[in-house]
């Protein structure tokens, strides 16, 4: 096989492993969206944060994997719930604005603790899984890309498992369906929104995570793969769980190949923004996105 | 069991809509709340559920007590499970969610498998027509099958109380008597209160056991179902009937709006 087929398809084969990372984060997005209409303007700070609390565990404590990796994500959900119960219960009600301006200050926050706590040297992250490529043919794939992938598909099939049958992702399908009747039948709504921040915080950072260990490294660039929530739900439709599944991976490929084949025509840089170029893109086309409702109505 | 008193809500801090009003509603009956639009049926309804806390709404004066214990200021979704549910007005099925769904989600705040499982298969009983569309998503329904998925759905909590508001609204005559016989059966089998706010007065007071009319924000008038049947002005103002029992003529009609003052 000649050696632009192997480029293209390892530009692929990554594209799909960060896209399905991107799926994931994007799929937290979408959770705290349907449930209670607050847009996430911090995704990013969320990632990030999963990221470093993974590394302080691991390499600043010292802690055994099995243990550091729960523990983070135990500090991922009290940080859901911090943002849920301190920051945005008391906006219950307020104009939508504020409450879209203060997961933004909130994410500021973030950032601005991390920073005290732990400065913004690059820290090294632990190599989760062996840097040995294997090859797949002829192409040559390393084990953190396919492992990163599995495990994301695993946690969206979970997700999406959890969501149509237990009782409780059911409530949470009735809350983002209609509020007021799922008050009215004995559903916390206040219960489920922690919830879905919850989710959110725990996906970001098992996001954070798989992120550090293919790029080795944890920085405040990390925040920059949060951002990419925004084009895949975009494309996916704020409001369709399958649609981001489908459209981070779309987003990974195409900014991996963006980057493998423009870059070098332009210099360097498309890969970023490719993603955001399809965002404006979709807009323009189809501001419902791909798999987006356009409000279906009875007639 | 239930009781209102002198309850007062206001809208918004400003909006005054219930001006003292006091209401009884007896275990094991259906009671009837009656009046013209804007009268404050609903806002009763929502009142004694909890939901007007989700409409900017709050009871400012009085007190409403459920089995003894005052549950005005509780969250909707502690008073559900306290056991009142409201089938609020407008068939609001939770569209993107199949029938079968709908009805699980109603007994969301319940524990025994088993009982939901049983009480499920006799809402498929009540309802059969729900069963052939068990797994189509609920807002495709007709106004019919919505109404009797949004009633099967309150019944799956096994309420104690249930709130049944305007459920005739927008349903061809016969689907009315259907759903009136239902709600009459279920009050038999099961012994279910009701506290059942209705346009159709007539339907109304057929099958319950007492009512209340409202005016104002206030109850102006109560009685015995049969009682309030045979009252004069009951008859002309909400069951359209003229003195001698028969159905008006509309040449009898006069052409001014006649207003009835109630005395207090």
């Amino acid at each position: 096989m000649s050696d632009q087929i192997v480029f293209l398809l390892q530009l692929v084969i990554t594209g799909v492993a960060v896209g399905a990372v991107y799926s994931l984060m994007a799929l937290g997005f979408v959770l705290i969206y349907k449930a209670s209409t607050v847009v996430n303007f911090g995704p990013g700070e969320l990632v990030l944060f999963g990221a470093y609390v993974a590394w302080a565990t691991i390499l600043n404590m010292k802690l055994h994997l099995a243990v550091a990796l729960p523990l983070t994500l135990v500090v991922a959900i009290l940080l859901g719930l911090v943002i849920e119960r301190g920051v945005l219960r008391p906006l219950i009600g307020e104009p939508i604005i504020s409450v879209i301006m203060v997961t933004f200050g909130f994410a500021s926050v973030v950032r601005g603790v991390l920073n005290m706590t732990w400065g913004s040297d690059t820290r090294p992250f632990p190599a989760l899984f062996s840097s040995q490529p294997f090859h797949l043919g002829p192409v040559p794939v390393s084990p953190v890309h396919l492992w990163s992938f599995v495990t994301v598909m695993v946690l969206l099939a979970a997700f999406s498992l959890f969501f149509k049958y237990s009782l409780i992702g059911t409530a949470m399908r009735a809350t983002a369906d209609n509020q007021q009747v799922a008050q009215s039948l004995g559903v916390s709504v206040k219960g489920v929104f922690a919830l879905s921040w919850c989710i959110a915080t725990v996906v970001s950072a098992l996001g954070g995570i798989i992120l550090g260990s293919v790029r080795g490294g944890v920085d405040f660039s990390l925040a920059d793969y949060g951002l990419k929530v925004f084009p895949v739900v975009i494309l996916g439709g704020l409001d369709s769980v399958a649609g981001v599944i489908v459209s981070g991976v779309i987003i990974g490929v195409l900014e991996n190949l963006s980057g493998g084949y423009l870059d070098p025509i332009f210099g360097g840089g498309v890969k970023e923004v490719a993603p955001f170029v399809v965002l404006v893109l979709i807009l323009m086309i189809r501001p419902y996105g791909l798999f987006g409702r356009k409000d279906v109505e009875r007639v | 069991m239930l009781r209102l008193n002198n309850v007062q809500v206001i809208y918004s801090d400003v909006i005054l809509v219930l001006k003292g009003l006091s209401l009884e509603v007896t275990e094991g009956q259906i009671v009837a709340l009656l009046g013209a639009n804007g009268a404050g049926k609903t806002t009763t309804l929502k009142a004694i559920s909890g939901l007007l806390k989700t409409e900017d709404g709050r009871v400012t004066d009085g007190s409403i007590e459920f089995m003894g214990r005052r549950i005005d200021g509780l969250d909707p979704e502690d008073i559900c499970r306290r056991g009142i549910v409201q089938v609020m007005e407008g068939r609001k099925v939770l569209e993107t969610l199949t029938v079968e769904e709908n009805l699980r989600i109603g007994g969301y705040t319940r524990r025994d498998a088993d009982g939901i499982q049983q009480d499920l298969r006799m809402i498929y009983e009540y309802f059969p027509i729900l069963v052939t569309r068990r797994h189509q998503v609920a807002g495709y329904l007709s106004g019919g099958e919505q109404q009797m998925l949004v009633i099967g759905r309150a019944l799956m909590a096994r309420p104690k109380l249930l709130l049944l508001d305007e459920p005739s609204l927008g349903l061809a005559p016969l689907l009315v008597r259907e759903i009136f016989d239902i709600i009459r059966k279920i009050h038999e089998e099961r012994g279910t209160t009701f506290l059942l706010v209705e346009q159709n007065a007539q339907m109304a007071l057929r099958i319950a056991d007492y009512g209340y009319i409202m005016e104002n924000g206030r109850i102006v008038f109560d009685g015995p179902a049969a009682k309030l049947r045979g009252n004069d002005d009951v008859r002309e103002f909400y069951l359209g009937l003229s003195e001698a029992g028969r159905r008006k003529s509309f040449k009898d009609v006069k052409f001014y709006k006649r207003r009835k003052r109630w005395a207090f």
